[in-house]
């Protein structure tokens, strides 16, 4: 099978104007995948759905991630300009500056595409939304691969990515009039609490806030 | 001939009625609980700890609230406390050991990351209670289970257990006794300290009569089980 | 139920056709919430079927009843306490689950694994197909309406396998046996001369079983024709295992993807011509055939040695960053485990693809033009279980 960077290569030369890069997996699986622009995306799938020498005729699976915002810390160093007085033989000072940047959050939904007729794999597409929390529309791939159906579904309702061109995008797991979406990483979950008697200290102090004091359990009933 | 199928599965049903009366491959139903099969040595339940003197339950404990399995445990259904003197040095035993076997799943990953053989699977199931909240939350006392009666229940894995427990103590020795030669002072005082924590141990735990473990060995064990386990 | 008075919007749905229907109920479709309680639904899961009459003109699964979020647990959860809860996803094959599991995070750390695990690790898998089908056949015949009996036989010979997961790992399906690198417990030769006599008794079973049921004409006039499948739908909608092959798809991942030690085994895959229900029920018999001929193999050709990998990291495992996602054919169809690491001691992301969640998205289109009788033995042939459909 191609490489991904063949894979790009051939979309690049076939579309012109689209975005493709690969994302290089470091790990030892050194599964690699291809991060495809949302205006293309629709027409890429279909690209490498129809293609001869791939044929990716099924999307195996369909997984949303979550990459919230994150601050990172960069340390830039800049030289020090050499004063007038200074032993020129000196080394010149360096001054360093802590810059704060944010990186923007996106949501990201991976795609695994196998071929069942050329029996190979797997091709990975990576499509990301601009933000978190207004932009999160993605094109749905559901028309180029049914597979995509219950798990685009299933994306939107864990992660809220809302895919255009779906046939039928509605909550699947959760029920319908939930509000979140429970698999970001930021979702904290509702603070209902039902006593139990788990010993743990977490759990416990998650009961004094419901409970003044635990109910009494229930006494143990005379065996007939 | 249409027909014939039927006719051929009703001659299956028919060999299978009729071997329900002398064929124990086709009759196989085990009338719980007057008949019981025999447990297979590997089967789990839920977990126990291990002690070492029954006559003093909770101060033999090999757990040393090291709290390995209460990070590890996936459900979080371990609650550890670990026993401390009056200037707060830590004792190296539990103070609380709880453990929910409402919560537990029977995965067997605490017994496997105990560094101490100190938790091991139990095979005891008949545990329904009629009390949701407190009988199904089990307490240090109910969690102390003697040695023998691990040997009892899983006895090849126990011996192993004694085995690399006996070596890894001769080993200990080994390294005081060379430790000990060139210094006999040092030696002697490094003893003096742990015969008092064992005083001190036997003093602090009243050592309260442990309710014998329902799955006594004295239960009946099952005249000939139906279905021999394929281990056996 | 429910009679349905928007006609409007139900003809619009895709795929759909309401038709006249010359009869005094000529319009009037009726609605049926079949499930979540339902005995024919094997377990929570929920249609809304649409009836014209007894056609089924609309069908939309509805999930979630058993869901908890698996996912979010694992995020939660160190690689090793995942292990435990891959057996909750499909409690039938718990071997499989986690052997795929096992896979993905062997493939995301880059642990090998020594020959005679890789070998326990076929064995039990095939025990767990054996077990899978064999349950499914009796299934499968008590939706169709054959109340009991085969059932009760599929039971049996289940329970005998069951006994050789107990005694090997300790519990009957919650088996939790493979760990990262190598399987937990090394079987006895009494174990191992247990599985031999299984296996080479199971060919009589199925032959019994077969001579009470495949050749049964009412079998046959409620299965065949039935629910049938096209290959290129099947293929496009990630339908994988028996119910792709039923359509004479040839794509099983043990020949695909090679993974283990597949490749040494003799067997052969076994496709269906037709893609109907009758074809998922024999597709099953036959891969149980050949799964006794694996097990032949492997338990013949086992190899001494260790069982895990010397250096297996199990507790305490932070594979680099990076990602990997490893599959298996597991009974039901593909099972796959994504994995995303970010070098901390919990998956940054974990994924399950549930095989039998993906094939119900055929499901609509399979019970089309169907009574609705069809339509619950259409769904006993995908074989779902719902602990992995809702995860």
């Amino acid at each position: 099978m191609e490489t991904p960077g063949q894979i790009r290569d051939r979309i690049l030369a076939r579309f012109s104007g689209a975005e493709v890069t690969v994302v290089t997996n470091p790990g030892p699986a050194a599964q690699h995948s291809l991060l495809v622009g949302a205006a293309h995306a629709t027409a890429i799938a279909t690209f490498l759905r129809d293609d001869p020498v791939l044929q990716l005729d099924t999307c195996s699976n369909v997984t949303g991630v979550d990459w919230p915002g994150r601050e990172i810390v960069e340390t830039v160093r800049q030289p020090l300009a050499p004063e007038e007085d200074a032993d020129p033989a000196a080394p010149p000072g360096v001054i360093e500056e802590k810059i704060k940047r944010l990186v923007p959050g996106s949501l990201e939904v991976v795609y695994h595409l196998y071929s069942v007729a050329l029996k190979h794999g797997p091709v990975i597409l990576r499509l990301r939304t601009a933000d978190r929390a207004a932009n999160v529309t993605l094109p749905s791939l559901t028309p180029v691969w049914r597979a995509c159906e219950f798990q685009e579904r299933e994306v939107f309702d864990l992660y809220g990515v809302k895919f255009t061109g779906h046939p039928d995008l509605r909550r699947i797991l959760m029920w319908d009039e939930f509000q979140h979406h429970p698999m970001r990483k930021d979702y904290v979950e509702p603070d209902d609490y039902e006593w139990e008697p788990t010993p743990h200290d977490a759990v416990l102090t998650k009961a004094r806030r419901h409970y003044p004091a635990p109910p009494a359990a229930p006494e143990e009933e005379s065996t007939p | 001939m249409l027909g014939s199928g039927l006719l051929q599965g009703l001659a299956v049903t028919a060999k299978n009625l009729a071997g329900s009366f002398h064929d124990p491959a086709r009759y196989v139903t085990t009338e719980y609980p007057e008949q019981r099969t025999k447990l297979p040595e590997n089967y789990r339940n839920f977990p126990f700890l291990v002690h070492d003197d029954p006559a003093d339950p909770n101060g033999t404990l090999r757990c040393v609230a090291c709290q390995i399995c209460e990070k590890e445990c996936p459900p979080q259904c371990i609650y550890i406390v670990m026993e401390r003197d009056e200037k707060g040095k830590a004792l190296r035993r539990p103070k609380v050991f709880d453990l929910d076997i409402s919560v537990c799943i029977s995965c067997q990953i605490c017994v496997e990351v105990c560094p101490f053989d100190a938790i091991k699977m139990d095979q005891e199931y008949e545990i329904a209670t009629r009390n949701r909240f407190g009988g199904l939350l089990l307490h240090r006392e109910d969690l102390s289970k003697s040695n023998a009666y691990y040997h009892q229940i899983h006895p090849t894995e126990a011996a192993g257990v004694d085995a690399a427990l006996a070596e890894q103590k001769a080993k200990q020795a080994a390294a005081k006794a060379a430790k000990a030669a060139p210094a006999p002072k040092a030696a002697a005082t490094t003893a003096t300290p742990a015969t008092a924590a064992t005083a001190q141990d036997s003093a602090i735990s009243p050592a309260p009569a442990a309710p014998p473990p329902a799955s006594a060995p004295d239960t009946p064990a099952n005249p000939a089980p139906a279905n021999p386990p394929p281990d056996a | 139920m429910s009679a349905a008075g928007e006609l409007a919007g139900l003809s619009a749905a895709p795929g759909t056709t309401v038709r006249a229907v010359n009869d005094p109920f000529h319009g009037d479709l009726l609605e049926v919430s079949m499930g979540p309680h339902h005995p024919s639904t094997h377990g929570v899961f929920r249609m809304m079927v649409t009836l014209d009459g007894e056609t089924v003109v609309k069908l939309k699964p509805v999930f979630g009843y058993l869901h908890r979020n698996h996912e979010k647990l694992g995020e939660n959860t160190t690689y090793l306490g995942s292990m435990p809860y891959t057996d909750r996803l499909d409690y039938l094959n718990s071997m499989t689950n986690n052997w795929a599991y096992a896979l993905a995070v062997e493939k995301l750390s880059g642990q090998p694994v020594p020959e005679r695990a890789e070998y326990l690790r076929i064995i039990l898998a095939e025990l767990t197909r054996l077990l899978n089908h064999t349950c499914l056949a009796g299934f499968l015949l008590q939706d169709t309406g054959c109340s009991g009996t085969p059932l009760m036989y599929a039971f049996r010979e289940r329970e005998h396998i069951l006994d050789l997961f107990e005694a090997l790992s300790g519990s009957r399906m919650m088996c939790n046996y493979q760990r990262f690198g190598g399987c937990r417990v090394d079987p006895t030769p009494g174990w191992l001369a247990a599985a031999a006599r299984l296996v080479d008794g199971y060919g009589r079973f199925l032959d019994e079983y077969e001579a009470l049921i495949t050749g049964n004409e009412i079998l046959m006039a409620r299965t065949q024709g039935v629910g049938v499948l096209q290959p290129d739908l099947a293929v496009n909608a990630g339908a994988t295992g028996p119910m792709l092959r039923a359509c004479g798809v040839d794509y099983d991942l043990r020949k695909v993807d090679g993974y283990g030690f597949y490749p040494r085994f003799e067997f052969r895959v076994p496709l269906g011509d037709h893609g109907d229900t009758y074809d998922r029920y024999m597709i099953r018999v036959l891969e149980m055939r050949e799964s006794i001929r694996i097990l032949q193999q492997a338990l013949r050709d086992l190899p001494a040695g260790p069982i895990i990998d010397a250096k297996a990291k199990n507790r305490g495992l932070r594979p680099k960053a990076g990602e990997a996602y490893g599959r298996i054919e597991g009974p039901k169809g593909e099972i796959g485990f994504y994995l995303i690491s970010d070098g901390g001691p919990n998956p940054y992301r974990y994924r399950v693809r549930p095989p039998s969640f993906i094939n119900l998205t055929v499901l609509e289109d399979m019970c089309l033009g169907q009574t609705v009788a069809d339509a619950v033995v259409i769904l006993g042939s995908v074989d779902i279980v719902l602990g992995e459909v809702d995860r």
